[in-house]
């Protein structure tokens, strides 16, 4: 490899004629894990919720989305591969179904954690069932759920640079143009980006988190 | 013909079952590699986490450092350890071994702190000297939390030795790195099969591992007490699973 021995670490020069490039692909890689993580919560907040109402629901909801965690990524872009192309879809339906355990886990564990004696208040006081969820128990379980989009988001930000092998573009298409040239600068950039990328979005839901369950933070 | 048909006369042709691109290289390949690469993890993280457990410091940092760990996209970091260590195994290598530190760190520390301390207490008024309360005490307790983190590590390394093959390294990612870039996508979904069929191998054999490492007593006394609620750990311990 010997291109890639006198070549530079970052050649800034190349850097600031390909901006628009370099930041299309940040661009498509947040849009790549806003969309998963978004659909991810849209499919576990309801099978959260079944599991924890129906006692015979929770051993198959989380087995499944064990199961679908426990498929490497790579291999679950290629089983949809053939039926989807190498596509964005292709790409969704791969880091939806990573987002699945993370998220539905999360959703079962808060709502179980919300203390037995809150929820006879509730009905106490009235609530019906899903009044009751809506109004009381979603909110306490909330520190526990945004727990967990803060994993999937960080977690789906690392498989997106891998979607780039099945088309989907991204950070990772960065990576593998610098592969393919034997070009150090795009892959610098790009791995570059994509970590500091993990550690914002983490960094920034943490405080989120913070922010939007102001009562959890005497404790 | 259909595609799962061939697919199936992909795992039937008998040209896939030799020589160095054959499905026992390759399994043979992406085995090793995961194999020592937790086994070195194991060796550096699992000493440095019980510990830290033992003497109780630096929980923040043990604590901490698997969140880092998950922040890190493995494929990029593979990709630089390309430019520094050059093609081949080493760069794959270095990217699970620091794939795999992390949990295994928080897991050893959890693990042992959680030991009840009317047990540690109890041994040490017993009189029962520093080195044996962690061996026969401290140890034995932390064994779920302990190997629930190899378990963990494990089958992370399985998963994401497939991505090697990107940096012209080996084992089962071959199939499907080499079938994208040849449209073959028989290849790509046989691929697939032999890394998900791998995954769940693992996963099973270190759940094993784990049960048969429990000490008997502390399986029972897990089954009779197991709290009906909160049974599973928020995902904030994702990697304590």
């Amino acid at each position: 490899m010997p291109a890639l021995v006198v070549d530079p670490w970052v050649r800034w020069d190349w850097v600031a004629e390909h901006a628009d490039v370099i930041l299309a692909a940040l661009a498509q890689h947040v849009e790549l894990t806003a969309i998963a993580v978004g659909a991810g919560l849209v499919i576990s907040l309801p099978a959260g919720v079944l599991a924890t109402r129906v006692r015979a629901a929770r051993g198959p909801v989380l087995g499944g989305a064990g199961v679908l965690y426990t498929i490497p990524s790579l291999a679950l872009f290629a089983f949809f591969v053939p039926l989807t192309g190498l596509s964005v879809l292709t790409a969704e339906i791969g880091l939806v179904a990573y987002t699945l355990l993370i998220l539905t886990r999360n959703v079962v564990v808060g709502l179980e954690g919300v203390p037995a004696e809150v929820e006879d208040a509730a009905t106490g006081m009235g609530f019906r069932s899903f009044h009751r969820l809506i109004a009381v128990e979603l909110p306490l379980a909330l520190p526990v759920i945004v727990a967990g989009v803060r994993i999937a988001v960080v977690t789906t930000i690392g498989l997106v640079t891998v979607t780039a092998v099945i088309g989907a573009g991204g950070l990772g298409q960065l990576i593998l143009d610098g592969l393919t040239r034997q070009f150090r600068t795009p892959l610098v950039v790009g791995g570059v980006l994509s970590v500091a990328l993990a550690v914002v979005a983490d960094l920034g839901l943490a405080i989120l988190q913070r922010r939007l369950t102001p009562w959890s933070r005497a404790a | 013909m259909s595609f799962l048909a061939r697919v199936a006369g992909w795992f039937l042709d008998p040209a896939h079952w030799q020589g160095s691109n054959g499905v026992p290289t390759r399994l043979e390949e992406h085995v090793l590699m995961s194999l020592a690469a937790t086994a070195a993890a194991a060796a550096v993280a699992l000493p440095v986490g019980v510990w830290l457990g033992h003497t109780g410091r630096g929980g923040l940092w043990a604590i901490n450092v698997s969140n880092v760990g998950r922040a890190i996209p493995s494929f990029a970091l593979l990709v630089l350890l390309l430019l520094v260590l050059g093609l081949g195994a080493a760069p794959a290598f270095v990217t699970l071994l620091a794939l795999a530190i992390p949990p295994m760190v928080t897991n050893a520390y959890v693990g042992i702190r959680g030991v009840d301390r009317g047990l540690v207490d109890a041994a040490r008024g017993l009189g029962m000297p520093d080195h044996l309360v962690l061996l026969r005490v401290e140890l034995p307790n932390a064994v779920p939390v302990l190997m629930a983190g190899v378990r963990t590590a494990g089958v992370q390394v399985v998963a994401t030795a497939t991505l090697a093959a990107l940096v012209a390294w080996g084992g089962l990612g071959r199939y499907i790195v080499d079938g994208l870039s040849q449209l073959d996508y028989v290849q790509v979904f046989a691929g697939a099969v032999l890394v998900a069929a791998l995954a769940g191998a693992t996963e099973l054999t270190l759940a094993a591992l784990q049960r048969a490492l429990t000490p008997a007593g502390l399986r029972r006394s897990r089954r009779a007490s197991r709290p009906r609620r909160g049974r599973d750990r928020p995902a904030g311990a994702e990697t304590a699973r």
